[in-house]
């Protein structure tokens, strides 16, 4: 079977954004940018099945500008097979992302879709629902373990107070949590490897969906700053300050 | 305009996350409140009761016992033909359920709201909380998630709701429910904590971590957290994480314990109220955020708060 792992390229998590001082958005010149984690995490998980034998083709799509094929690169570099860019400057959102990455599908045919729950730049956590609902799929979201068994999927889903389990029927969508796996770094002989392996460009327009964007950011500022308070000296002095405020 | 709240719950009680979301809605219009669930009944008079909430829509089936996304999506799309916004709360299960819903209403979702500007215009962290966008929404329906911590709680008892049954689609086929692994415990849940004790890496082990930190807990009746680092090194289960990939709190008092104070740490817990923080570096950035620091070995300093409050 195949799997269809969508990613993005966002800034990098070590970075620490910077609001543009016209509060047009967060400034992404010169700054270091990479897969989205998630992400790395849903390309991993994908290869691992495929060395379990349990899927035999991984193909990478990301829809962004013709620097995501960096990105793409990275996929591959770790272990897709080949990869499709579906270019556009403009910045598409969750919905749009979904609806063309159902036209893929439509194309591809894989049995699995595996997304990375939320990307760490717009923090939206949609488009593997959007999708899985675009397709009539089921949808194992948050997953830290999933596992294949002929014509379903287990995942193991972490909710808020612990995990629950359900089976999908397969083709079916998965969104990734942090601790489904641990990404590998992609070795130099794979970067050298994965220059060669076959990568599709394509427009959003090749897809004929509407992906003209619903919400307008009217302004991006900073969050409020919170005041350092004071230091105390022991800890009788931290008691006393916290029956002062009234904390106990 | 017209409102639907998903309430939060386990078929039993009705989770304190529904309260905020509520609030969020009545700035909205008139609420309407969703309980979706098997043998809810109970549920849904809870939520009858809550201020503001005008009419309970209960959804009592087998097939929705355990709110799977595939089923509830739909029977919530169709309510949404007589409801102009539909808000859930950003937890595990609204970030399940609303996305599915907002695809079949091809409606573009804005998440985990802060702030209510106006009917269409909402604000909402991005960038880990590093950033808050206002955004305008051009489209008819809004799909809406509500983080809990942004708003205050609509009262819980002093409504009295009409409540109406509704009936869903049933199973979809596509998913089924296999187990689930609740963590039981007699403390206080993280998200509705008056006072929470988080330890963070420096702790160095789960043994010390049980050992330093769940005594003050116990003594305070405070709910544990942890830092990301302390998940990641096994000192304690997921479910403990406070920060932008775990839990988001906002509690009367919050005591960072061998915590740092990381970006992604801070985006969980900076909207409390009180914020103490115990930690040997004195440069530690989480001193930035605290109202109230000591510079000390936890080791030593905590047993003795523990004795002392």
């Amino acid at each position: 079977m195949k799997i269809l792992v969508p990613v993005k390229r966002v800034i990098d998590y070590n970075v620490k954004p910077r609001v543009k001082s016209d509060g047009s958005g967060v400034d992404l010149a010169n700054v270091k940018m990479s897969m989205n984690p998630f992400d790395e995490i849903s390309v991993e998980e994908a290869i691992r099945l495929k060395e379990a034998g349990k899927a035999e083709e991984i193909i990478a799509v990301s829809v962004g500008p013709q620097k995501a094929q960096e990105t793409l690169r990275t996929a591959l570099a770790m272990g897709a097979d080949r990869a499709i860019l579906v270019m556009t400057d403009d910045e598409v959102e969750p919905l749009g992302v979904a609806k063309i990455l159902a036209k893929i599908v439509e194309e591809e045919a894989p049995k699995l879709v595996i997304c990375g729950k939320q990307a760490i730049d717009d923090d939206a956590n949609q488009t593997g629902q959007m999708l899985a609902a675009l397709l009539g799929w089921g949808q194992g979201t948050f997953a830290n373990t999933v596992a294949i068994d002929g014509d379903s999927i287990e995942v193991k889903r972490e909710i808020d107070g612990g995990l629950q389990t359900v089976k999908l029927n397969l083709p079916a969508v998965v969104t990734t949590d942090l601790r489904l796996n641990e990404p590998r770094y992609a070795s130099l002989p794979n970067i050298m490897k994965a220059k060669k392996k076959p990568m599709d460009e394509k427009t959003p327009a090749d897809y004929g969906v509407d992906i003209s964007p619903r919400l307008t950011t009217i302004t991006v500022a900073e969050p409020p700053v919170r005041q350092a308070g004071e230091k105390v000296e022991d800890v009788d002095a931290l008691v006393a300050k916290l029956k002062a405020v009234g904390a106990i | 305009m017209k409102t639907l709240v998903l309430v939060e719950h386990d078929n039993t009680n009705m989770k304190d996350a529904t309260l905020a979301v509520v609030t969020a809605a009545s700035q909205l219009g008139e609420v309407h409140a969703l309980v979706v669930g098997s043998g809810c009944a109970s549920v849904g008079e809870q939520a009858a009761k809550v201020a503001g909430v005008a009419t309970v829509h209960v959804a009592d089936d087998a097939a929705l016992a355990n709110q799977l996304a595939e089923n509830v999506a739909p029977l919530v799309a169709s309510l949404m033909e007589s409801h102009d916004a539909f808000l859930a709360p950003a937890t595990t299960t609204g970030k399940n359920i609303a996305p599915r819903v907002a695809a079949l209403l091809d409606v573009m979702q804005i998440s985990d709201i802060l702030s209510v500007e106006s009917e269409d215009t909402f604000t909402r962290p991005i960038y880990a909380g590093n950033a808050i966008a206002t955004v305008k929404s051009s489209d008819a329906k809004k799909v809406i998630t509500v983080r809990g911590t942004a708003f205050d709680k609509a009262a819980a008892e002093g409504g009295s709701a009409a409540i109406e049954g509704v009936t869903g689609a049933g199973e979809s086929g596509l998913s089924s429910f296999v187990s689930e692994e609740i963590a039981k415990s007699e403390r206080p849940e993280l998200t509705s904590a008056k006072i929470i004790v988080s330890g963070g890496r420096a702790l160095g082990s789960s043994e010390k971590f049980e050992e330093v930190i769940t005594p003050l807990a116990d003594k305070l009746g405070a709910g544990i957290g942890a830092s990301r680092a302390a998940v990641d090194a096994g000192y304690v289960p997921n479910d403990y994480q406070v920060g932008q990939t775990g839990k988001i709190v906002a509690p009367e008092v919050y005591i960072a314990i061998g915590i740092s104070g990381a970006i992604q740490h801070l985006a969980g817990m900076k909207d409390s109220k009180t914020i103490v923080a115990i930690n040997k570096d004195e440069d530690a950035p989480i001193f930035q955020v605290a109202d109230i620091g000591l510079v000390a070995d936890l080791f030593n300093a905590v047993p003795e708060l523990t004795e002392k409050v």
